[in-house]
């Protein structure tokens, strides 16, 4: 991730005035944009509607059959064959790791974010923190992992979910305290000045006060930060070893090597991976995307 | 807040700073832990000579030598800096005319947003997966509809299989930074183009005059996050061609790892890694000049 993206949310929460529309006012229809936009829309679903049909062939149909007309005998056979190949027990380490890992990552991300916000201009060491989170944006995952791998020996965690969790939790912290910190510092001041007339700690604060109003925030870095870590596959590749240990990703990609030839099998791992986190994006789709277009827009 | 106020509450908020910073102190543990430690020490296994599993040595020099005389550096660098180029000179075009179509056509959005984003749902590990079956020259979908134009051994040559590489990366990411520009083109005022209509200015006009100007900071914005992550394409790489055919794909992140962990030569890996960071810096500082402002630090002035 880079350090130039920054975010500078307009209203805290609640939807977007419809009836405040920006932009380019209605005029007539831009059929040029219009078609450019349906043919890409053509080139993400093509590939995507494959898939999904694909899967639910059998591999002698998938020969015979022409590859864009659904199955003419639907089979749930490759799905079944998929399953039966330990893949409850990767989504069960794909589960734990992501938990693992967002979670306290977010939470002493929002610690730190309060911190940075409450504090930055009074406290040197605050400032300095928050100028190393800056610089983390910077740092490629990627070129650290050599001496991630021999930390993790080192602590004799090769080989586990933790050796992929404690890895995760601080690749997640330099953006999720960025996001966080542009958002809690819209809170207004005087909300906090009349909770401490009020006797309230910092920590009370923090929980009763800043943690509910940027809810918005915390709901998207968390999003966020899941889809990154149940998508990771550089920490399991080079961090874990035995099968037992591998995630969705990693598992997707054991089983295509065992199962190339089987183009419908292998497809339907590639569905069924992606199932869990299509679910997701289904229920929570708006506040995703409101996210993001805040979170990195200008 | 009147200024007696403000001396009245000042020796508390000095108090504040050090009673607030505990707070930071687990985030930071784990960030020096796993962040700044591994950077430094990368820095350190550099000058190591280790196969990954036994003794690690202290090489001096020897790995900096071997890999910086090794050709496969200067053609890793520019499979690289290809990948980057060309990735984000097609990714560019596309995503501000998509973002501009989607912040000012609402009905669409709702009907397109729902498979829009899928792209950016899926790992890059079942994207890879998925294209490499899709490619297939024999069970493909170029064979499968017999049409002979996509029956080509997409990524057995050279050329196409970085084709399709960047094709790949960019049906991946287009939905991402459209997302981004439809941000930036909504925060445009409206007033701006209603005054340009009255100048009688046409839709492309607006669009070069207006438009593209606005967003000035998004493409900034959407181009760091392309040309820095460009350089951790990693796993889609390694899974769709592995760096192949030959080494036509295979960049420094690839380079990276083929030599720690499928030849046990941490020290030049190592080198390699080092290598990253330098250039994700030079990027991230060149881009932060063209911008000609520092988003990051002037909202932290007002903290």
């Amino acid at each position: 991730m880079a350090s130039t993206l920054t975010t500078k949310p307009e209203v805290i929460g609640g939807p977007e005035p419809r009836h405040r529309r920006r932009g380019r006012p209605r005029s007539r229809p831009n059929w040029v944009a219009g078609l450019g936009s349906w043919i890409w829309l053509a080139i993400v679903v093509v590939p995507i509607y494959w898939i999904v049909i694909t899967s639910f062939k059998s591999q002698s149909n998938y020969y015979a059959e022409n590859p864009l007309v659904p199955p003419g005998e639907p089979t749930l056979a490759n799905y079944v064959m998929v399953i039966e190949s330990d893949f409850p027990l990767y989504f069960v380490n794909s589960v734990v790791a992501t938990l693992g890992a967002v979670i306290p990552a977010v939470l002493i991300s929002f610690m730190a974010a309060y911190a940075i916000i409450r504090a930055g201009n009074q406290s040197r060491f605050l400032r300095l923190t928050n100028s190393l989170f800056l610089m983390g944006l910077a740092i490629p995952l990627q070129a650290t992992i050599i001496p991630v791998y021999l930390i993790i020996i080192r602590l004799h965690l090769y080989d586990t979910l933790l050796a992929l969790i404690l890895p995760s939790i601080a690749f997640a912290i330099p953006l999720s305290v960025l996001v966080l910190s542009n958002f809690i510092r819209d809170v207004p001041k005087e909300l906090f000045d009349s909770m401490r007339l009020d006797g309230a700690t910092e920590t009370a604060m923090l929980w009763r006060l800043a943690f509910p109003l940027t809810r918005p925030a915390v709901v998207t870095v968390t999003i966020y930060n899941a889809l990154t870590i149940w998508n990771g596959f550089l920490l399991p590749l080079v961090l874990t070893q035995s099968p037992d240990k591998r995630t969705l990703p990693l598992a997707l990609w054991s089983f295509q090597g065992q199962y190339s030839i089987n183009v419908p099998a292998v497809l339907a791992s590639v569905v069924l991976t992606t199932l869990p986190i299509l679910i997701l994006y289904i229920v929570g789709r708006r506040q995703l995307l409101s996210g993001l277009t805040v979170g990195f827009g200008k | 807040m009147s200024a007696l106020a403000t001396s009245a509450t000042a020796p508390k908020r000095k108090g504040r700073g050090g009673s607030l910073a505990w707070m930071t102190v687990p985030a930071l543990l784990f960030f020096t832990g796993f962040g700044l430690i591994p950077l430094v020490g990368v820095l350190v296994l550099s000058f190591t000579s280790w196969d990954g599993l036994g003794d690690i040595h202290f090489a001096g020099v020897d790995s900096w030598a071997n890999v910086l005389a090794d050709p496969g550096l200067p053609h890793a660098l520019w499979v690289t800096f290809l990948v980057m180029a060309l990735s984000w000179a097609v990714q560019t075009p596309a995503s501000i005319l998509l973002g501009t179509f989607l912040a000012n056509h609402h009905r669409y959005r709702a009907v397109l947003s729902v498979v829009y984003f899928i792209p950016l749902l899926l790992s890059s590990a079942a994207i890879a997966i998925a294209y490499k079956a899709l490619l297939d020259p024999n069970f493909g979908l170029g064979a499968g509809l017999q049409i002979p134009l996509l029956v080509q051994d997409w990524l057995g040559d050279p050329y196409l299989a970085f084709g399709v590489v960047i094709f790949v990366v960019s049906w991946q990411f287009i939905p991402f930074h459209s997302l981004i520009y439809q941000g930036g083109v909504r925060q445009i005022p409206r007033s701006m183009y209603e005054a340009a209509e009255l100048d009688g200015a046409g839709r492309v006009r607006m669009f070069f005059s207006i438009t593209l100007p606005q967003l000035k900071y998004t493409i900034i914005t959407s181009s760091t996050l392309m040309v820095v992550g460009s350089l951790t394409f990693f796993d889609l790489i390694f899974v769709l061609t592995a760096g192949g055919p030959g080494d036509a794909t295979r960049v420094l992140a690839l380079d990276m790892y083929v030599r720690g962990w499928m030849a046990s030569q941490m020290g030049p890996a190592s080198v390699i890694a080092v290598i990253l960071v330098l250039v994700g810096l030079v990027l991230a500082l060149v881009l932060r000049r063209l911008g000609g402002r520092d988003a990051s630090h002037s909202q932290l002035e007002g903290a």
